[in-house]
């Protein structure tokens, strides 16, 4: 393989120039992967940084993670397509406060209402629409990928499903 | 008449939709003024059951994403869990990836071919693409034992070899495909009613394709030239030689002439793949237990760009995998190429993107409704009940089946 990681350094060296707090919670995996940690009150500034003048200017998804805690929440940003910058940010559980992403990517739209029904998160500025994915007379409170949660045992085949499986 | 717009729901099911999604248009006479669209009918909290399952069973669960794309997610998750795990893969198995990725794009891209066409009402070119995409389907079936999820991928490797008769037999597959694309790219070029109806529908120009994170043909078909294949190569895609092909029509036009493009960027790898493919083993060994780490993965599927984040905790099962498919990158993209536009190009503007649908299984277990036991049959003997069910009903084409039958093609 071909490992050359120069723009990679690049970016790490601007970056932590620019944000100090990332001293140390930059890494470089490999060639096209960076993997970049923030304390939540710079993340604002450092994503508008990362966008506007660094030019990441593709969102691929976010990933929302249980942290214990706290939960977290992990940007896939990448540049002309090669480069991938995951930028890492964590907030308390007990008041999962994070601001949309959608005035800088539209397409954040979806991401962020998984965030919402999967984790419980609560996104400022996000704009109305319907929920995303799960359905509308899902419970309040139950976010399924949050690890204390236990999907409730199947129930066992009413009769009707039984002779459903019969007719086949 | 017209002066107070009108809302329709179209969906979650819908005879001019292939699968659940639901549509909220605002109409004015027969104009889209916004298009709301409410996904997630199909979510089956994959994420959650592979954090319950070990990293060889998610992979099954993986390949059942989606039924087209079955390989291009499994192949994502796999390399995402070697990165973790620091495995080197076999020279062998990276070609032999990319061999099934190849005809796994022809099957897609021909089976969207078909559809496309279905949707402007021109079902001849439904039942030609969908004919000729048979030979790609045969031909996987002989890889890999199954025309759909085709189980080919494990962690370290792959899991079948092809044999050298496979290879002659995928070559002669290949030059039949490409004499019908071939045939293709003359009626997606000279066909008028083609060009006519695609033309100028579901528009999406440069700028609005990067900013709402289009991905795939649908974005290479308004001249964004991003592909992962070759921007962030995985596989054996650093060693095979081909070209990103965009377009610049920004419609359902230029994504033809993209898919249709790529389709013979397709058959030149599948043949740089099969000439240069080295010898060797075709996986090695992985720890059942991952090392704790975390990795992205990135695979240019048939849609676009699939992403895949993995991260390990040491056990034998992921701690958290998110699955970022391509298609609920482009539904932006959707909402934005139907406002404005008229109401009879819904169908195939949200085709034109090419979201996921199902296929069926090939082998069917059928019960002898007179002795109540279960059996197996074979495709040939599938096909005769068809024949013989039909025809005890009336319907029989066995004298057409003389006249026009040719074999060139199977």
């Amino acid at each position: 393989m071909t490992d050359t990681i120069q723009e990679e350094q690049a970016v790490q060296s601007e970056l932590t120039a620019k944000f100090p707090a990332l001293g140390g919670a930059i890494r470089i995996q490999r060639s096209r992967r960076i993997f970049a940690r923030i304390p939540h009150e710079q993340f604002h500034d450092c994503f508008d940084y990362l966008v506007k003048d660094m030019k990441f200017n593709i969102l691929t998804v976010i990933t929302g993670t249980d942290e214990g805690e706290s939960l977290g929440v992990m940007y896939h940003l990448s540049r002309e397509s090669r480069i991938v910058l995951s930028l890492f940010t964590t907030v308390p559980k007990q008041n999962p406060v994070i601001q949309t992403v959608t005035p800088y990517f539209p397409a954040a739209d979806a991401y962020e209402r998984e965030l919402v029904d999967l984790l419980g998160f609560q996104v400022q500025g996000l704009p109305p629409g319907f929920r995303y994915p799960l359905t509308d007379d899902w419970p309040a409170g139950q976010y399924p990928l949050r690890k204390d949660w236990k999907p409730s045992p199947a129930a066992p085949p009413t009769q009707a499903e039984k002779n459903e499986v019969k007719d086949v | 008449m017209f002066e107070k717009p009108v809302q329709v729901p179209i969906g979650p099911q819908h005879p001019a939709l292939k699968e659940p999604e639901g549509f909220i248009i605002t109409l004015s006479g027969e104009r889209i003024m916004r298009a709301g669209v409410r996904l997630g009918y199909n979510h089956r909290g994959i994420e959650k059951a592979c954090e319950e399952r070990t990293y060889i069973q998610a992979i099954y669960l993986i390949e059942r994403i989606c039924g087209i794309c079955s390989h291009s997610h499994a192949t994502c998750f796999c390399q995402t869990v070697e990165e973790i795990a620091g495995l080197q893969i076999p020279k062998r198995a990276a070609y032999l990836r990319t061999l099934i990725a190849e005809l796994e794009r022809v099957h897609s891209h021909l089976l969207w071919l078909g559809v496309a066409g279905h949707e402007i009402g021109f079902d001849t070119l439904l039942m030609y693409t969908w004919r000729d995409r048979e030979i790609v389907m045969d031909l996987l079936a002989l890889i890999s034992g199954n025309r759909v999820n085709y189980a080919m991928n494990t962690i370290g490797g792959v899991r079948r070899d092809i044999t050298p008769d496979q290879i002659q037999q995928v070559l002669k597959g290949v030059d039949a495909l490409e004499e019908r694309t071939k045939y293709y790219i003359t009626v997606a070029t000279d066909e008028i009613t083609l060009i006519k109806r695609l033309s100028g529908v579901g528009l999406l120009s440069h700028d609005d394709a990067i900013r709402l994170g289009a991905v795939g043909p649908t974005a290479r078909a308004s001249a964004v030239a991003h592909d992962v294949r070759r921007d962030d190569p995985y596989a054996a895609y650093e060693e095979v030689s081909f070209k990103v092909v965009t377009d610049n029509h920004d419609d359902v036009y230029g994504r033809t002439l993209v898919r249709v493009g790529e389709l013979m960027e397709s058959y030149s790898i599948i043949r740089q793949i099969l000439k240069d493919l080295p010898d060797g083993p075709i996986a090695v060994k992985a720890p059942r237990k991952i090392p704790a780490g975390e990795a992205v993965g990135r695979y240019e599927a048939p849609r676009g760009e699939d992403l895949h984040y993995v991260r390990a905790n040491g056990t034998e099962k992921p701690d958290r995998v998110k699955v970022r498919a391509p298609t609920l990158a482009n539904v932006q993209a959707v909402a934005h190429m139907l406002k404005d536009r008229y109401l009879a190009d819904l169908p195939i503007v949200v085709a034109a993107i090419d979201p996921c649908f199902s296929c069926t299984d090939r082998l069917i277990t059928v019960e002898d409704p007179d002795r109540r036991t279960p059996g197996v049959m074979t495709w040939p003997q599938l096909r005769q009940y068809s024949l013989d069910w039909h025809r005890r009903r009336g319907v029989d084409f066995t004298h057409l089946n003389k006249t026009f039958r040719t074999d060139k093609t199977r």
